[in-house]
């Protein structure tokens, strides 16, 4: 294992303290642990509070600011934070307005996130939450833990964080937050493995030639895996399965070329050229376009696409005004 | 089973589970994400931390004390699921300093009841259930049969041990595995492969008795 890191012990917070100081105006990390919040707490409004495993860098401290996010809590690398801690982030922002929590569909982090909302229910803070399951590599089932939430999770922040922001209740955040993610599809894949610091080689093996389909963000394998080919190509799969999910056509929608940690943007844009091309081939009409590395895991070098399909009040809130390291608008 | 023995039990799990931590963070590799072992050795590594604090203290306040430290400390799903079933076995057993056979079976029942409500899952998911529950027929049965609590445990690690077999044979609709569908086959379940070795740490100590 060959990583910038000092020790396996420090990584998670030496990540986030580093984060903070890039930001010491605008953001603050909590005593008990790897929780980042606003340096200063915004009352009358509701509070958002979003989180996971570390190694999704930027995602979620880089989304803490105006307009976004009041709070993220870190857990280890790729593993999701305790209730205790996601409970005293909640605590540390929680305003007459309420809490929602923005979770992404891991057994893990629903199952720590549920734990916290219990506590701060018994504490009387009025408190709720969606599951962002966006990933459609994994098939929906009743009987299943359902799909993942990706990167899809980011556009969740930024639409839910607006609405928060401009005063609307829990209930219209909440709303607004679900409407995301009955409109967002996401699908990803991967050309190299990833390595969690505390396990020291890679979570999975690529041959040279080969690619992993409908990869999660933790290395988890995907859906199958096949010989390398084409950007352009790897681009047409992932874009076929997330237009065939929901309709898209004749919609406008906000485009997100993500990248997994180790791809370079000149990759990311050849991806892009042909992502526009063939969606408006599609008759799909792109509104808006992110490319970069908004949820990444590790070092993995591979993309997702994202596509969310928008009405006027997720353009309008999508276009707010945002502040935080890693999205400003 | 008194305090001491209790104590002795825990003392072992943690022995056991960072004896295997890479053993089961190879399991979790293969169909998870690869951190099962890592996060339950910490976990466990501070649930040893931990015990000198709970010497003193009845049965019920160690298993919650255990479970309390497993929720805040391993993270990812095994730690609500253990921490919940510690927690929930320690709410049974409030103020005791002993259980008999039947309460032991009593708090066994308690824990498995938590994971299922904590993790919303039932035998057969491929999950820690799948070792859990036929361990917790096979105490009962040998329990409400006579035998000793030793004897029926040795039942229990049978039955465990068997379950993880069967977890190779099913695909996995809950946990992380979940995603993979078929490719889950083959695999025997991190999460029941460490409850397993659990309970034989559990059966260790009460054999020697």
């Amino acid at each position: 294992m060959k990583k910038l890191i000092n020790a396996i012990d420090g990584v998670e917070e030496q990540m986030i303290l580093g984060l903070v100081k890039s930001a010491p105006k605008k953001l603050r990390k909590l005593e008990c642990g790897n929780v980042v919040v606003r340096a200063e707490k915004k009352s009358g409004k509701v509070a958002l509070v979003s989180g996971g495993g570390s190694g999704h860098e930027p995602a979620h401290g880089g989304f803490v600011g105006k307009g976004m996010l009041d709070c993220a809590v870190a857990g280890a690398v790729f593993t999701s934070p305790t209730p205790d801690k996601i409970f005293e982030g909640i605590k540390a922002v929680a305003t007459d307005a309420g809490v929602l929590c923005i979770v992404k569909n891991y057994t893990g982090d629903v199952l720590n996130f549920e734990m916290a909302i219990d506590m701060a229910g018994d504490e009387d803070i009025k408190v709720d939450h969606v599951v962002v399951n966006d990933d459609v590599a994994v098939k929906d089932s009743l009987y299943t833990t359902g799909r993942r939430g990706v990167a899809g999770t980011v556009l969740v922040h930024k639409i839910a964080g607006a609405k928060a922001e401009s005063g609307a209740t829990l209930e219209e955040v909440k709303a607004v937050a679900e409407k995301v993610i009955a409109n967002v599809r996401t699908m990803g894949m991967a050309i190299s493995p990833c390595t969690v610091p505390a396990a020291g080689k890679p979570g999975f093996e690529l041959a040279e030639d080969e690619m992993e389909i409908g990869i999660g963000i933790h290395g988890e394998p995907g859906t199958h895996r096949e010989k390398i080919s084409s950007a352009d190509e790897i681009a047409k799969t992932l874009l076929d399965k997330i237009l065939a999910d929901i309709d898209y056509k004749g919609r406008e929608v906000v485009v997100m070329v993500n990248g997994m940690g180790a791809t370079p943007l000149m990759e990311l844009c050849i991806i892009n050229n042909f992502v526009q091309d063939y969606l408006a081939a599609a008759g799909v009409k792109v509104y808006d376009t992110m490319v970069g590395n908004y949820m990444t895991s590790i070092e993995m070098a591979g993309f997702s696409l994202t596509l969310l399909r928008l009405d006027d009040e997720l353009k309008e809130l999508y276009d707010a005004p945002a502040d935080t390291p890693a999205l400003k608008r | 089973m008194d305090t001491k023995q209790l104590l002795a039990i825990i003392a072992a799990i943690v022995k056991r589970i960072e004896a295997e931590k890479d053993f089961l963070t190879q399991l979790d590799n293969e169909i998870g994400d690869g951190d099962h072992g890592i996060n339950l050795a910490r976990g466990f590594k501070s649930v040893e931390e931990k015990l000198p604090a709970l010497a003193d203290k009845d049965i019920g306040a160690i298993l919650k004390g255990v479970g309390t430290q497993l929720v805040s400390t391993v993270g990812g799903a095994s730690g609500p699921l253990y921490g919940t079933a510690f927690m929930k076995a320690g709410n049974v057993c409030k103020g005791k300093t002993a259980l008999t056979a039947e309460e032991f079976v009593a708090a066994f029942e308690a824990a498995i009841n938590g994971v299922k409500m904590r993790g919303k899952a039932v035998e057969g998911e491929k999950t820690m259930l799948d070792a859990l529950c036929p361990a917790y027929a096979a105490l009962k049965s040998g329990v409400d049969g006579g035998k000793t609590l030793a004897d029926s445990l040795a039942d229990a690690v049978k039955a465990a041990a068997s379950g993880v077999e069967f977890t190779k044979t099913i695909i996995a609709t809950k946990g992380r595995a979940a995603y993979l569908g078929e490719r889950s086959l083959g695999h025997q379940d991190p999460g029941a492969t460490s409850s397993l070795f659990m309970l034989q740490a559990a059966q260790e100590i009460l054999r020697e008795v």
